[in-house]
């Protein structure tokens, strides 16, 4: 009854309060942004508290083992100065997966953001502008029914050189993979904005904000969008995801970064070679991106719930 | 729906040429020269009479007609010759790869058995898991059964597969020695022992490829299922008092089967793109590694063909799905 009481009186909230309480609930969501939290903070603050240089060359320490192999084998080559063991040059591993996760979120973050507003921005044009729609929808289809991976391997190898003689060997590949990335990938949330606007087009607050003479670009920016973000955000999630796993697949397949530049996929490629006898070498990198992955994945499908405010306060 | 069927296949013809256009254009206008690699010993005119002797000295209007002519009139034509005998081609020039100068689809013709093989047989695995997965999730929604369903898609979405092929090779071959890491494209099977050979080094590959169709199929057998379990002619399904198999296996089976269907015929030709990345962790010399090969060896051609060949996949594919969705659901008329 006093819960009750409470829940009446209680102050007014902002509607995003809600939806993190819904997003509470869900506890691989929850997990997963402990998770991201945690590995963006491993890859940004990391560096400065390990003080180790990825990069640097220890020839006399190369091909020392993680030190949990102490457990199973005590004759092992390991220590305390490099927890997760040094490759083959002697580079220590964990500042290495440092610095390649800065550049793997950096371009998962980047590239996504890059393909939520080119699908944003074409899925409001074609559902908001009727004269746009037909041949909006149909370049998307026809950009969906291109083959994506070979392209953005055939554009890597092509634009390479070139753009890394314009911005420097790092620069130019960064600005190269989350390009290609972005505009291969901004189909789906094109879609789906698109198919939102033309519902929330036909809704009574729409004809009220066009009754009193709202432009289009107001009309867009404070009625159409923010009614739109729930999509938006979602499909950020996933853009992500897949923005992570492209840049390492392209890395593993030798077309990403030069190989100064450690990235996941690219340590992990790198690593193959070894992995018979350095088999941890492979599962760092690999577990780094395929956790990063997961737990994005999960925040989405929280976020899918919480955002649905069908099933908001159950 | 056979004019449905007609005009999606006339309009799939504009797709193509567009998509062929793309393709040919991204290789044209990008600055890589194909003439890049060889030394720079040789002079400047006998690089001249090579870039001629590639066929590289036309402009584009005229170069990109002429490998629509090879592809769609020249090519057929002599798959028509080799079938029957005949001479329609009469010597006609085909498309010729750069690196090994010989027509491009001999060498595709080679390499795709490989492919087809890992690839199809990876798909059908995957479906056959991912069904009874998806229908015993919804059955039992919320069940350890379903959970753990849901737990092994989110991984199979989030692992990549150039991590769990790795990862298999590490357990499988490096620790415990049970099956070859490298996929033997030369070997024949003859009698049992081969084929069981052929059987342990086609697991990996063929798992690694079926944990994304499995992780993909199941979720949407499942969502479909659940849709329709919640119907009203299950309902009465149920009150006629039929078995809850006949209720499950019948009714609700092949109605919730009409969206996952499409939904497989569209996942084949992101299958044959994932089998780039694991023909080249388990060494399977198919199209896709043939694909690398050459892009590394900028062979022009090569990825033209092999490119607009996925390309003619996938729009094959959507027409198949758009198609079997009108013939599995009478509810469906396009025309």
């Amino acid at each position: 009854m006093t819960d009750e009481t409470m829940d009446m009186t209680a102050k007014p909230r902002n509607q995003w309060w809600d939806v993190w309480d819904q997003f509470k609930t869900h506890k691989g969501a929850v997990f997963g942004l402990c998770f991201l939290i945690f590995i963006t903070l491993f890859c940004l603050i990391g560096p400065s508290l390990w003080g180790v240089d990825p990069g640097k060359l220890d020839i006399r320490n190369k091909d020392m083992r993680p030190i949990y192999t102490a457990i199973f084998d005590s004759g092992a080559k390991y220590g305390w100065a490099h927890p997760m063991g040094t490759d083959n040059l002697g580079r220590d591993i964990m500042a290495n997966i440092m610095q390649g996760g800065r550049i793997s979120l950096a371009v998962g973050w980047t590239a996504m953001i890059l393909a939520l507003v080119i699908g944003t921005t074409v899925g409001v044009l074609a559902g908001y502008f009727k004269r746009l729609d037909g041949i909006l929808m149909r370049f998307t289809d026809l950009v969906l029914a291109l083959p994506l991976l070979p392209l953005l391997l055939v554009m890597m190898l092509l634009f390479r050189d070139p753009l890394r003689a314009a911005f420097g060997p790092e620069q130019g590949i960064f600005i190269l993979i989350v390009t290609g990335i972005g505009i291969t990938s901004w189909m789906h949330t094109a879609r789906i904005v698109r198919g939102d606007v033309m519902a929330i087009k036909e809704r009574e607050f729409v004809l009220a904000a066009r009754s009193i003479g709202t432009p289009a670009r107001r009309m867009i920016t404070r009625h159409l969008l923010p009614n739109v973000l729930s999509p938006i955000m979602v499909s950020a999630t996933l853009g992500l995801a897949t923005a992570i796993i492209t840049e390492s697949a392209l890395s593993f397949l030798g077309l990403g970064f030069p190989s100064d530049f450690p990235t996941w996929g690219k340590i992990l490629f790198d690593s193959v070679d070894r992995m018979t006898a350095y088999p941890e070498r492979v599962i760092w990198p690999g577990l780094a991106i395929s956790l990063t992955v997961l737990s994005v994945n999960y925040i989405g499908d929280g976020l899918r719930d919480a955002l649905d405010p069908r099933i908001r306060g159950l | 729906m056979l004019t449905f069927t007609l005009r999606r296949l006339l309009m799939s013809i504009p797709t193509l040429l567009f998509i062929a256009f793309v393709i040919f254009m991204l290789l044209e206008l990008a600055p890589g020269d194909p003439m890049s690699q060889m030394p720079l010993t040789i002079p400047p005119e006998v690089k001249e009479k090579m870039r001629l002797a590639l066929g590289l000295g036309e402009p584009w209007w005229v170069r990109f007609p002429l490998w629509l002519k090879q592809f769609f009139i020249v090519e057929p034509q002599y798959w028509w010759d080799a079938a029957f005998g005949t001479n329609f081609a009469d010597g006609a020039q085909r498309i010729i790869s750069f690196q090994s100068r010989s027509p491009v689809f001999d060498t595709i013709a080679q390499r795709l058995p490989q492919t087809l093989w890992v690839v199809g047989m990876s798909y059908i695995v995957g479906v056959l898991i991912a069904l009874p997965i998806g229908i015993i999730s919804a059955y039992k929604q919320y069940s350890v059964f379903d959970q753990t369903g849901t737990f092994v898609s989110m991984i199979g979405f989030s692992v990549p597969p150039f991590f769990s092929g790795v990862l298999l090779i590490v357990i499988f071959s490096v620790q415990l020695k049970w099956l070859p890491s490298i996929y033997d494209t030369t070997h024949v099977v003859t009698n049992w022992d081969t084929f069981i050979f052929q059987l342990k080094q086609m697991i990996m590959p063929v798992m690694v490829l079926a944990l994304q169709t499995t992780a993909q199929v199941s979720r949407y057998m499942r969502a479909s299922m659940l849709d329709n379990l919640t119907q009203d002619y299950v309902r009465t399904a149920r009150a006629k008092g039929m078995t809850e198999s006949v209720v499950v296996m019948k009714h609700v089976l092949r109605n919730s089967m009409i969206p996952v269907v499409t939904v497989i015929a569209l996942g084949i030709p992101s299958i044959f793109g994932g089998a780039i990345i694991t023909e080249q962790i388990f060494k399977v010399n198919g199209l896709g590694q043939l694909l690398i090969i050459a892009l590394q060896g900028n062979d022009i051609p090569m990825v033209m063909t092999i490119t607009f060949l996925l390309a003619v996949l996938i729009v094959l594919m959507n027409l198949i799905a758009d198609i079997l969705y009108g013939v599995l659901d009478p509810r469906i008329r396009y025309d």
